[in-house]
């Protein structure tokens, strides 16, 4: 009936012209994070973030990286597990994106054990753990100190440093630094100073592997 | 009189000149919601709790009153009239919270995003209340229209 594909015509057009929106609006932000990347590269990586893998690898996986989300706690063994399977050719470089009401603190926490050599063990802790002590409409963070009491750490210096300046200092840094590079959304992975724009495991690792062919390491 | 009454009013002639407007309501509706969905889910823009309620009187409309402009049945308009009010009333004291007339106190914005927010904006200038409560507003009299025609159809 005329009618019915007046209808089913507009519904059409409505969605191609939505899909049309998608197309454009991707295409211009991804542009945007490009440009904010290379004008503030050196916002990548800064000599005060934890590193897991070969310090001297040749492709930097920076993650932007809340404790208290979800899709973070997820990702931290796929990206573990493709440091670990690169032979020394791909370090992750974790810089903090406090997105979450409570993450500063938790934060603050895992900073405090890695002055002492056990952010690692730490940040394994609290991921773990996660649905209990971060639960988005009552955070408590503060649970963490008891998830890490067993791991070798002087509590009482680890919670004196975890309000100190230097912990501070990482995290505004970090803050200014997600701001400057225009992560909204953890975790935020930069592969080489590529931003990661279509999100998921087999994406990043596609990215990675793009990244491991330019340098000529595989 | 026969026993055959049809419970939907069916028709393509004299008796569907409420189907223009009918359509029109629901094409409000239809880029109303497909506007919520690309400023949700594509620009990222987190709904706050306001506007989830409009969201959820604006959405179903475009299922009501798409069924409605199929079946040429004018009775729709009388099922989609309900959430057309609430969703009126809901993007007005939106409207008021953003222009701070009323306080944001009173509402249970706490949590995700203010309703009150300079970001619940387009393109800087539009506050979304606003377009909402366009939207409400236009569906609203397209509706009352309709009925009106439907009405002196004899239905």
């Amino acid at each position: 009936m005329n009618r019915k594909s007046i209808v089913l015509g507009t519904v059409v057009a409505v969605v191609v012209a939505f899909a049309a929106g998608v197309a454009v609006f991707t295409n211009r932000s991804n542009q945007e994070v490009k440009q904010a990347v290379q004008t503030n590269s050196d916002a990548l990586v800064r000599p005060h973030s934890p590193v897991f893998g070969n310090p001297a690898a040749k492709v930097t996986i920076v993650e932007f990286f809340d404790p208290s989300c979800e899709t973070c706690r997820a990702f931290y063994p796929i990206v573990k597990r493709m440091v670990n399977a690169s032979f020394g050719q791909v370090r992750l470089v974790v810089r903090y994106a406090p997105l979450h009401q409570g993450s500063d603190t938790a934060i603050k926490i895992l900073e405090a054990a890695r002055q002492q050599g056990k952010y690692w063990e730490a940040l394994e802790r609290a991921l773990a753990a996660q649905p209990q002590w971060a639960a988005h409409d009552r955070p408590q963070p503060d649970m963490i100190w008891n998830l890490i009491d067993d791991i070798g750490l002087d509590i009482t210096k680890a919670k004196a440093d975890a309000n100190g300046p230097a912990v501070e200092q990482v995290l505004r840094q970090d803050v200014a630094d997600m701001q400057a590079l225009k992560v909204d959304r953890t975790p935020g992975f930069f592969v080489n100073g590529t931003p990661l724009r279509e999100f998921g495991e087999a994406q990043l690792k596609a990215l990675v592997e793009q990244e491991l062919k330019k340098v000529g390491a595989s | 009189m026969s026993g055959h009454h049809p419970i939907v009013p069916h028709g393509d002639g004299r008796h569907a000149t409420f189907w223009l407007p009918l359509f029109l309501a629901w094409l409000l509706a239809l880029l109303a919601t497909a506007g919520a969905l690309f400023l949700g889910e594509v620009m990222g823009k987190t709904p706050c709790v306001l506007c989830w309620y409009q969201r959820i009187a604006m959405f179903p409309l475009v299922l009501v009153l798409g069924m409605g402009l199929f079946a040429s049945d004018a009775r729709s308009v009388r099922y989609a009239m309900p959430l057309v009010g609430v969703g009126w009333v809901i993007a007005a004291y939106h409207l008021l919270v953003f222009w701070g007339v009323v306080t944001e106190g009173l509402v249970p914005c706490g949590k995700g995003s203010s309703c009150a927010d300079a970001d619940v904006q387009v393109a800087g200038v539009v506050p979304i209340p606003l377009l909402s409560l366009a939207a409400f507003t236009g569906i609203l009299v397209a509706l009352w229209v309709a009925r009106r025609r439907a009405g002196r159809a004899g239905i």
